[in-house]
């Protein structure tokens, strides 16, 4: 009886968890499928209508917008991994003074919130030329995922045994060569997990995107997404709004299924043994 | 091949000094074995030697040329690792080929050298596979045969069977020492193991807090050891080392008292003083009573263990030391009974206070004898 009770309870409070979770998505999806005043009428299961997506992949900006995003998620990805792996080697295997320094002011230097270095990174940017162009965004995206990648790989490195760089070297191997051919294979679980937080946190950035660019070719979804607009001001288009949005989420949700297993292995493999 | 000289080899980690001036001569094929306590020095001096520490001081030639500066993988020697240090995410061919492939050797010479050690170490039917799906005995000849693809001219092993089990450490100990002979290459091997350094050496070299302690063949270093650090290091059990004080050197004899009991000694050594206090060295199987001038001890029964094959006494002396004593076969004594241990004069080990052998003892001829009497018996 008090078995069946707790089956219950728990049974429940899984359902409100999921429901919590999963709704707002959901919602998103069905509204997608209506327009007009439809929108504000409650329609758990509405005819699927894709008027709204057709209307958005039409509409060249946006895809030139996910294009944009996709160019600047990877190449943050790409850039953060190679410079992480390799610093990473230098603060995991080689001893050096102030080691101790350099790590704990890259983690110091991920805290900061964005809206802190925003002033002074635009001056930077400007200082750059990289106003208005990707270049902009690859460049302080890489201000916040270099942390986190640097550290998750300096940890990882850490564990690999020493004797194997000891082996490697009586191999002849140069630093060079131990870093990309027997660092970067058995850091690829970790590699695959850091890579995609970076990927997701650059994909969905908001703030600096909104800020560093200017027009229309160069925005990224997520500010693209934002600046919809309807036929006439008074007119804030839902529906579209919506398709978008679950046209963006569709490649994270499709990357987090591929590397699932990798991400919870390297996530706990640092934590446990 | 070729031989390696060590002179004045020093080693320090900021002004901590692991090797206070190594000098060792090292002969072309021969098969040395440095031994010593966890933290003497040893693993230290190896990786000197490979290459993957720099020295503080000193010298390391190989086959007559300087090498301090050489990089490791031009000093035309292997290492073997405790852990084996394969790399996990290649194959068993690719682990071997890695090295070859850096020093530029064409693909068809490596192959041929990778099967070739394949056969040697029966690793065929497992070149293409991962470390992962190895066994521990597997993995450890996967090391030894990515040394033996670079054809060094000196083969390093760190601890190399101390990850195996009991069983499969005396095969693999029996195919190194098969190795050495069929390759006769120089071989260096660091190991904790009596057993691996009496078996497998030619030289054993015993080292302790970054000193070299003695250097000579096992049977040397067993018969006669130099010091009490090597009396108490090799053998197992360790000697008898019994505190004694001397009493008179009269007529080739050396008296000397252990607690109350009087015990004495031929001796033609250098004369020493009554009073001086000197260590008596006495190994528990060398407690066989003979019919030569011996050395008797009297004490009480703390413990018998009977392992079969022999019996191991401990005594109880009236002054409170211990001695161990190892019969051959059964004994029958039990806790609390009287018991007068017995050795051969020639099979006790004399230091003086620095800790010195006295005796100027040499394995050989007189040991001979003592073990012909042994074996008499």
């Amino acid at each position: 009886m008090k078995r069946l009770a707790k089956t219950v309870a728990l049974t429940l409070l899984k359902i409100v968890v999921v429901f919590y979770t999963i709704f707002p998505f959901y919602w998103a999806i069905v509204s997608s499928f209506k327009s007009g005043a439809a929108l504000f009428s409650v329609d758990f299961f509405p005819a699927i209508d894709l008027t709204n997506y057709r209307d958005l992949l039409t509409n060249g900006n946006f895809l030139r917008n996910i294009l944009n995003s996709a160019i600047v998620a990877v190449s943050v990805v790409t850039l953060s991994l190679i410079f992480a792996i390799t610093s990473a080697y230098a603060l995991g295997k080689m001893k050096f003074r102030g080691r101790g320094i350099v790590l704990a002011g890259i983690l110091g230097a991920s805290m900061f919130p964005q809206i802190v270095v925003l002033s002074g990174l635009f001056g930077t940017i400007r200082w750059l030329g990289l106003y208005n162009s990707l270049g902009s965004l690859v460049l302080s995206y890489m201000i916040f995922s270099l942390p986190f990648t640097v550290w998750v790989m300096t940890s990882f490195i850490r564990q690999i045994p020493a004797e194997l760089e000891d082996a490697a070297r009586m191999d002849g191997c140069s630093t060079w060569a131990m870093i990309w051919q027997i660092y970067f294979p058995l850091l690829a679980p970790a590699l695959a997990s850091t890579g995609l937080l970076a990927f997701i946190a650059s994909w969905n950035e908001f703030l600096f995107a909104l800020t560093f660019t200017l027009s229309d070719t160069v925005r990224t979804v997520p500010v693209g997404l934002a600046l919809i607009s309807g036929s006439s001001r008074f007119e804030l288009p839902f529906g579209t709004i919506m398709a978008a949005s679950v046209i963006v989420t569709v490649p994270l949700i499709l990357l987090v299924l591929i590397f699932q297993r990798r991400i919870v292995s390297g996530l706990t493999a640092g934590a446990v043994k | 091949m070729a031989d390696l000289s060590l002179s004045n080899v020093r080693k320090a980690f900021g002004a901590f000094n692991v090797l206070h001036g190594i000098d060792l001569k090292i002969e072309d094929g021969e098969f040395v074995v440095f031994v010593g306590p966890s933290g003497c020095g040893k693993s230290t001096l190896l990786r000197a030697i490979a290459g993957l520490e720099d020295i503080s001081g000193g010298d390391i030639r190989i086959g007559g040329e300087i090498v301090n500066h050489v990089p490791p993988a031009e000093r035309q020697i292997a290492m073997v690792f405790q852990s084996y240090a394969l790399y996990p995410h290649m194959d068993v061919y690719t682990n071997m080929a890695f090295g070859l492939k850096f020093a530029k050797i064409p693909k068809d010479e490596i192959d041929r050298r990778v099967r070739k050690a394949a056969s040697i170490l029966k690793l065929d039917a497992v070149l293409d596979r991962k470390p992962g799906a190895l066994s521990g005995g597997q993995r450890q000849r996967v090391a030894i045969g990515r040394a033996i693809v670079r054809q060094p001219k000196v083969f390093l092993f760190d601890e190399p069977l101390s990850n195996l089990d009991a069983a499969l450490r005396v095969n693999t100990r029996i195919e190194i020492a098969k190795l050495h002979r069929e390759l006769g290459a120089t071989m260096i091997y660091v190991t904790h193991d009596q057993v691996e350094a009496m078996t497998l050496a030619d030289k054993i070299v015993v080292l302790n807090a970054g000193r070299i302690e003695q250097v000579g063949t096992p049977l040397d270093l067993y018969h006669a050891p130099a010091n009490l650090f090597v009396a108490g290091f090799i053998g197992s059990p360790a000697m008898n080392l019994m505190e004694a004080r001397v009493i008179a050197l009269e007529n080739g004899h050396l008296k000397l008292s252990v607690g109350e009991q009087h015990i004495s000694l031929p001796y033609s050594g250098a004369p020493v003083a009554p009073g001086a206090t000197v260590t008596v060295g006495i190994r528990p199987e060398h407690w066989i009573p003979g019919d030569g001038p011996s050395v008797k001890i009297e004490g009480t029964v703390d413990l018998v263990e009977h392992l079969g094959e022999t019996s191991i006494v401990y005594l109880r002396l009236a002054d409170g030391q211990m001695i161990t004593v190892r019969y051959p076969g059964d004994i029958f004594c039990t806790a609390g009974d009287r018991f007068v241990a017995d050795a051969p004069a020639a099979a006790v080990h004399l230091f003086d206070a620095a800790g010195q052998a006295m005796l100027g003892r040499r394995s050989g001829p007189a040991y001979g004898i003592l073990g012909q009497e042994f074996r008499a018996r």
